[in-house]
């Protein structure tokens, strides 16, 4: 694991000091001296080699020291835990949906196997499959921001509300300080990007879990259940469904985490205010200490939600718990 | 008749759209008795078993018959009644005990679950029964292995649970399908003669589903001899080792080793009584349209 | 009802049908825009600007799918996109192809420190959200198509490799391979010709999907203005102007979207409609 978070500080050091356009030009009035300029770059530690400013990066990221954004200029650590909670909120919220959505396809699907139902749902999930979170955005952005606006298709909260929390996870705590007002809001300006993706990942799952428990239906132990006298759905949610989800979990952490890198256009399609929205101002602004710690934190997030689903997997499956 | 607690009678299934499995199937298994239903792989014994617990798979379809349990028609009823009547009176003990267990559930609740939901008895009351059952089927420290999970047993144990669980609610009714195959040697005997004290002890009518000859002798009270999924033979245990009629249950028992004669030639069914055998069966097919 | 087969085949049939003649459709628009757009896509005109679709109130013959807000032809902007879409779809994903699914034998097969290398920078690259690694790239190497699809390929090997190294292993270990070797096939022989050709029909129906993802990736950079440095019409370019405007004229965003939408749902279930038609279970 530290190899790879490792590996990616490396390719990203590396590729983003092979970007043309030099950032404290870009930064600079146009009249600007080479003194200046050269103060600057100093000042940033673009003037020394780039194996030097590695070292001296990652020196810094061990003391928690990510360098200081050239655009913004404020430490990159801050600006990034500072919009971390908004791509959190939104990509669980969206995880919450998939699973929701997901979830009651398959069960649907399985309840009525081999009916017409079926066949919808098979005929929707590969659509939904196929087609990519950011156009099921665009779509959403029509539908309920043009022809039926009742969502907000835009931001992450209402600026006029008067808002004095402590933390940057809105959500959360408008719930805990019984905001509601707060809390709808953030709702209706979250629900379209969260739902747009979540669709291809409740395809995935719906998909799955759908085959994973016709499977198990055929098992004895569930043929056994059925001879106590207990009714199909009975069968489906309490004997099968416990047992095939465990192989659809190692996939939905994978698929979790194309989620997340998803945010990076959804954010932007919904001018949502989140680390993927400042990403892409970063590449814009050539800000290189930005766009690294960012790029990191992403990849550290992924490496964490890997490591989660592994652990649920392994409290879920009994064998495993007493290996 | 009406001391059958099982009546089967004239029963036809076929696959869908396609070769009759079972062919005008009928037998009686009285109250507290055992019937043991004996054919080769194939011959059709499972599917009756399943035909009268309602777990048919999805491709076979009854075509014709009744079933009759405790008096009433088990085919005529609505499905939700079926169930619940199949669940309060009968029980399988399946074949293989170790797909038979749910692997998530620990082993306790599979044998109070149906007590507790289907029958509505109390948590408790469901409980000391567990304990009770598994003094009846030998396993130590009862209280102990009813928190387990089915992969901490061994298959002997595991078979054993599946017994208890299949006398748990005093079903009237035991459909056994080859319940020892799985099993080691050493331990079939032991499973064996621990469902015959069971079934004398409960005095529950068992339907016993086997392909082994020489499991028969040890258990049954009457005889039916499966061939294609039509009855050859029905006999009582005593007239079917003395002198079988049909020619084909003749070379079964021939064929069948016998622990007093270790070095004699093990004698396959011979082809002629097989095409003989087939050809009754093929007359019946003309007989109800099916050849 | 219970026979399947029959249904799945004929599902097939329609699937197969129809994305392929979309996709057909888009070549033939791609290589005969010129005849077949009515209007010129780069013409300008700020009296014929916001025209609505033909069968809208205030429509403009001859602007029948209405024009954008400096008065360009939306109808004829979306062929002359079909060029640069299908382009990056072909070359991109052919490229992709071919260099993942290279890496990726040549781990799955030789395994020892090539495979321990090419699934290291696996990792590595699963660790990068694509789109950011993809705008990054093309700050890198500017804009452009031969841009977009340097950066497609370099973001998206990893798809390739990780199936078809998997592929590669398992046939490795099967028997038929050690009858080649024992013949006399040297490593780098048996890979080629008896493990690639199992291994194709999943390559191929990467490769649709591949396309399909190209294109989005084009659409998505053209989105945050990074795509062509030209004014050459491209859906995501289209998409974006749209967006802005998505009260006044909703036509400027839906049409190109559509034409997105049906493509890359074209380049999906063509590969699973081909997968499935070579399935010899199905068959």
């Amino acid at each position: 694991m530290a190899v790879t978070l490792l590996g990616a500080a490396i390719v990203v050091f590396v590729v983003i000091r092979v970007v043309p356009g030099n950032p404290i030009v870009m930064m600079l009035p146009p009249n600007a001296t080479q003194v200046d300029i050269d103060r600057l770059s100093a000042l940033y530690g673009l003037d020394k080699s780039i194996f030097e400013q590695f070292v001296i990066w990652l020196g810094g990221v061990l003391k928690g020291d990510f360098g200081t954004s050239i655009s913004l200029r404020q430490p990159v650590l801050d600006l990034a835990l500072g919009r971390l909670p908004a791509t959190l909120e939104l990509s669980l919220m969206a995880l919450l949906f998939a699973v929701l959505i997901g979830g009651v396809l398959a069960l649907t699907g399985t309840r009525r196997r081999q009916t017409r139902t079926e066949g919808a749902i098979d005929i929707v999930n590969g659509i939904s499959l196929s087609v990519p979170d950011f156009l099921w955005g665009l779509l959403l952005i029509l539908l309920f921001g043009v022809l039926w606006p009742v969502f907000h298709i835009s931001g992450r909260v209402t600026p006029s509300l008067d808002l004095n929390f402590s933390t940057s996870f809105l959500l959360i705590e408008s719930l805990l300080r019984l905001r509601l007002d707060v809390t709808g809001d953030l709702l209706a300006h979250m629900f379209m990007p969260a739902l747009a993706l979540s669709i291809p990942l409740a395809a995935v799952l719906s998909q799955l879990l759908k085959q994973s428990l016709k499977e198990t239906l055929h098992l004895d132990y569930v043929t056994l259940s059925r001879t106590k006298g207990y009714s199909e759905n009975h069968v489906i949610l309490k004997e099968a469904l416990r047992n095939a989800i465990l192989p659809t979990l190692t996939l939905i952490g994978v698929q979790f985490t194309f989620l997340i890198g998803g945010t990076v256009i959804i954010e932007r399609l919904f001018s949502y205010e989140g680390l993927g929205n400042m990403a892409i101002d970063a590449v814009i602004n050539r800000d290189l200490p930005l766009i690294q710690g960012i790029v990191i934190l992403f990849a550290l997030i992924f490496t964490i939600v890997n490591l989660a689903v592994d652990m649920t997997y392994a409290l879920l499956n009994p064998r495993l718990r007493h290996a | 008749m009406t001391k059958s607690y099982l009546s089967i009678r004239d029963l036809n299934a076929s696959i869908h759209r396609g070769p009759p499995l079972l062919r005008g199937v009928s037998l009686d298994v009285a109250q507290g008795e055992v019937r043991c239903l004996v054919g080769e792989s194939g011959a059709g014994k499972s599917m009756i078993g399943k035909a009268v617990l309602g777990i048919l798979p999805r491709a076979v379809v009854v075509t014709g018959g009744e079933i009759w349990l405790d008096g009433e028609n088990l085919l005529a009823m609505p499905p939700a009644k079926r169930r619940k009547t199949i669940g309060a009176k009968a029980a399988m003990i399946p074949q293989d005990p170790l797909t038979a267990l749910n692997p998530s559930h620990r082993v306790g609740p599979q044998i109070t679950d149906r007590l507790v939901d289907i029958l509505g008895w109390t948590r408790a009351d469901a409980d000391a029964r567990a304990v009770e059952l598994l003094g009846e089927v030998h396993i130590p420290e009862a209280e102990r292995v009813l928190k387990m999970y089915p992969h901490e047993l061994s298959g002997g144990m595991r078979q054993r649970i599946l017994i208890a669980s299949a006398f748990a609610a005093e079903p009237k009714l035991i459909i056994a399908d080859e319940p020892t195959t799985a099993l080691d040697v050493t331990v079939q005997k032991q499973i064996l003669r621990l469902i015959a004290e069971m079934q004398r002890r409960h005095g529950t009518a068992l339907l016993f589903v086997t392909h082994d000859l020489g499991v028969v002798s040890k258990v049954g009270n009457h005889l039916t001899v499966l061939f294609a999924g039509k009855v050859v033979e029905d006999a009582s245990m005593r007239e079917f080792f003395a002198s079988p009629v049909h020619p084909y249950s003749r070379s079964l028992l021939a064929a069948t080793p016998k622990y007093t004669d270790p070095t004699g030639s093990l004698n396959p069914v011979p082809q002629a009584v097989i095409d003989e055998t087939m050809a009754e069966v093929a007359a019946y097919d003309r007989e109800h349209g099916h050849g | 009802m219970l026979d399947g087969r029959s249904q799945v085949k004929r599902r097939i049939g329609a699937r197969l049908w129809l994305s392929g003649g979309w996709l057909a459709l888009l070549v033939l628009l791609a290589i005969f825009a010129p005849f077949l757009a009515p209007k010129d896509p780069l013409a300008q005109d700020l009296f014929t600007s916001r025209l609505p679709p033909f069968w809208e109130k205030g429509a403009e013959a001859g602007y029948w799918l209405g024009s954008d807000s400096l008065g360009r032809d939306v109808l004829s902007r979306i062929i002359y996109g079909s060029r640069v879409a299908l382009s990056v779809a072909l070359v991109a994903g052919l490229l992709t192809c071919l260099i993942g699914s290279a890496l990726g034998l040549i781990a799955g097969y030789f395994r020892g420190w090539a495979d321990l290398l090419i699934s290291r920078l696996i990792d590595i690259w699963m660790a990068f959200p694509p789109v950011l690694f993809s705008i990054l790239l093309i700050a890198v190497l500017g804009t452009g198509l031969e841009s977009i699809i340097i950066a497609i390929v370099v973001i998206d090997w990893t798809r390739f490799a990780r199936v078809v190294r998997a592929e590669a292993m398992t046939q490795g270990a099967m028997d038929y391979v050690d009858s080649a070797r024992v013949a006399g096939s040297t490593r780098l022989r048996t890979m080629l010709t008896e493990i690639l050709p199992n291994v194709l029909p999943t390559i191929g129906a990467l490769l649709t999907l591949e396309m399909g993802i190209a294109v989005i990736v084009e659409a998505i950079l053209s989105f945050v203005n990074l795509s062509l440095s030209t004014d050459y019409p491209t859906w995501g370019g289209m998409i974006a102007e749209g967006r802005i405007s998505v009260h006044q004229a909703w036509w400027v965003l839906v049409f190109p979207l559509v034409a997105l939408f049906l493509t890359v749902l074209s380049f999906s279930q063509l590969g699973e409609g081909l997968k499935d038609r070579f399935d010899p279970v199905l068959r």
